[in-house]
């Protein structure tokens, strides 16, 4: 093992030296490789962001002239009915989001149990992650239009006609039914996850905690659970700027009538049919502020929270442990 | 064998009657469409959404679909989008990747996080003012301005390609540098052909997104002739208003180029899912 150890650095020294040789090469490299990523970045993501800050002090539309209001769209955004009715809104997308989480949870536990023909229940529950945003609202417009679908197959069940609701119109429940729509679209890209991170477990283990007596619930919560908190975590995190950003569906089925505006939908409005530039681009600025907290939020859980590593291991260890098994594992792919 | 216990035998029933659920529920919005898409007019106005139609053969709603939103117009302009964005960002993403990840140089760090701190401004948001750049680099209703805003690198192809580097040894590109050969070659004689599952994973997500895309193909291809399949298939918000079955014709006609690929390349969609999610 040693023996390999020296062999490696020392390669990697020449290697070094030979690098150096060859630096205005390198150089080269890096600049041609990345000059059109980077213009892209600054030209269609940079620019504009800077741009969207300025804007969101002024009063403007795209043409014409504009006045500088200070904050006044920042105060606008809390202030003015539609746009603070969509913060609300999304609070059902965040109800909605949770409720997702937690039957992707359930079915991806239950097909890392075996399943026969697990690729077809896959392949049904992912499937609706992959349709246009357009085309599902199409497909739920249908659903929900007063006696098409989802009221035929409620009558079928023996449901009342008349004491079904009108499942867009009503605005006691038609936030939900969008809600349920976003449900269904996601649902199956979390499914896939949470297996993904599930089937990284060892089979061993679940092997030795079946011979140890463990039964599925023990499984669950001491096997399964562990290996999937910090992607639950970060999935939750991720849907509380997910549930502002909800844009096709409800754009397209409601177009954000019947107080059903989501964020996205009453700022495109904003944007681009009431020109109202600068509002806009506080909103979105907003929307980015929130995002930036989530992240935060995200890497402090993720230090403090989850890095802890066993009980009887401190976090430096874990992580001198970590870094050994990593080049453990690069030594043998040189081989 | 051993007789199953009871418990595990009700956990089995249980399992497999909820999946049976939820694949139903996932199907059923879309199954309905199929049954609708077939019904003539007469049978439409008719007969309950949950009829079969009287035949599977009547593909006269897609016809007209297809020819009213002008989808072939949105399969040409979406094709030639998609080929050209694809592989322009297979490229323009692995290259950057392979610097990113072979050489350390000052700000490779930076760079890193420059596309990370991108990847948190919320896309449609900033359309804004992107808009107006468009507006000044003439690339509205221009297939091509369309094409290069959408080349713009996404953290998750990068991703990709990068967590693909690490797994080639560094070796190969010693020896091959030891044999002479210039950086360049490295990347493009030797990497390049060994990222092909990546460039696989990539373009498929990449390509989906791009197919599904509405947002931005409304905002910067306004004439009827630049229309791409998302934004024909938004015209059935008009004249056809309530016409479902003309509706639901398009919407299938739009899924199923997606249903095929998502039939022939699932490992690598289930996989790109992962590596996007991994992206703390």
């Amino acid at each position: 093992m040693s023996n390999k150890m020296t062999s490696v650095s020392t390669s990697k020294v020449s290697l070094k030296s030979k690098l150096r040789s060859k630096k205005g090469q390198q150089l080269m490299v890096i600049i041609t490789f990345m000059i059109i990523p980077l213009t892209l970045l600054v030209v269609f993501t940079g620019i504009p962001f800077v741009k969207m800050i300025e804007f969101s002090f002024y009063k403007m539309k795209y043409i014409g002239p504009r006045e500088f209001v200070g904050f006044q769209n920042y105060i606008d955004v809390f202030r003015r009915d539609d746009c603070f009715k969509s913060l609300i809104v999304s609070v059902y997308y965040m109800g909605g989001a949770l409720v997702q989480l937690v039957l992707a949870l359930y079915f991806a536990t239950m097909m890392v149990f075996g399943v026969k023909g697990s690729s077809v229940f896959k392949g049904a529950i992912f499937f609706p992650y992959l349709i246009c945003g357009i085309a599902v609202g199409f497909i739920f417009r249908f659903f929900y239009a007063r006696g098409f679908v989802l009221d035929t197959i409620l009558t079928g069940l023996g449901f009342n006609a008349e004491s079904i609701p009108y499942w867009l119109q009503d605005k006691r429940i038609n936030n939900i039914s969008l809600v349920a729509t976003s449900v269904w679209r996601y649902m199956g890209q979390n499914t896939i996850l949470f297996l993904g991170a599930m089937m990284s477990v060892s089979p061993d283990l679940y092997e030795a905690a079946c011979l140890d007596g463990a039964n599925k619930w023990h499984q669950f919560r001491y096997i399964i659970l562990p290996s999937i908190k910090s992607i639950i975590v970060l999935n939750l995190i991720l849907s509380i700027s997910g549930s502002l950003s909800a844009f096709e569906p409800p754009y397209v089925i409601t177009n954000g009538t019947m107080g059903t505006g989501t964020y996205f939908v009453i700022m495109n409005r904003l944007a681009h049919e009431n020109q109202k530039v600068g509002l806009a681009c506080a909103m979105a600025i907003i929307l980015f502020i929130i995002i930036i907290i989530c992240t935060v939020m995200q890497k402090l859980f993720f230090a403090y929270v989850f890095d802890d590593g066993t009980a009887d291991e401190s976090k430096s260890a874990v992580r001198r442990r970590k870094n050994e098994e990593k080049k453990l594992k690069r030594m043998l792919e040189r081989e | 064998m051993k007789k199953m216990k009871l418990g595990t035998f009700i956990f089995t029933i249980i399992k497999y009657i909820s999946l049976i659920f939820a694949s139903i529920i996932a199907l059923i919005p879309v199954l309905v469409c199929v049954l609708t898409a077939f019904k003539t007019n007469e049978e439409y106005a008719n007969t309950s959404v949950l009829d079969r139609p009287q035949s599977f053969l009547n593909f006269d709603n897609f016809v007209t679909a297809f020819k009213q939103a002008n989808m072939l117009r949105g399969f040409l302009n979406t094709g030639l989008v998609l080929v050209v964005v694809l592989v322009a960002s297979v490229f323009i993403g692995s290259m950057l990747a392979y610097v990113l990840n072979r050489f350390e140089f000052k700000g490779n760090a930076f760079i890193r996080n420059l596309f990370m701190f991108a990847s948190l401004i919320p896309g449609i948001a900033t359309q804004v003012t992107v808009y107006q750049i468009m507006h000044k680099l003439g690339f509205i209703n221009h297939l091509y301005g369309y094409m290069i805003v959408l080349m713009g690198t996404d953290i998750i192809s990068i991703y990709i390609f990068l967590q693909f580097f690490e797994n080639i040894s560094v070796s190969l590109d010693e020896s091959a540098i030891m044999d002479g050969c210039t950086y360049f070659g490295v990347f493009f004689k030797i990497l390049f052909p060994l990222l092909k599952p990546a460039i696989v994973t990539t373009m498929v997500l990449k390509g989906v997104g791009i197919y599904n895309e509405y947002y931005m193909s409304n905002l910067y291809l306004q004439t009827p002739d630049l229309k791409t399949i998302s934004t024909a298939l938004y015209t059935f918000t008009g004249p056809y208003g309530n016409q479902y079955n003309y509706i639901c014709a398009g919407v299938l006609i739009t899924i199923i180029p997606i249903l095929i690929i998502f039939l022939i390349f699932q490992k690598q969609v289930y996989g790109g899912m992962a590596a996007g999610a991994v992206k703390e």
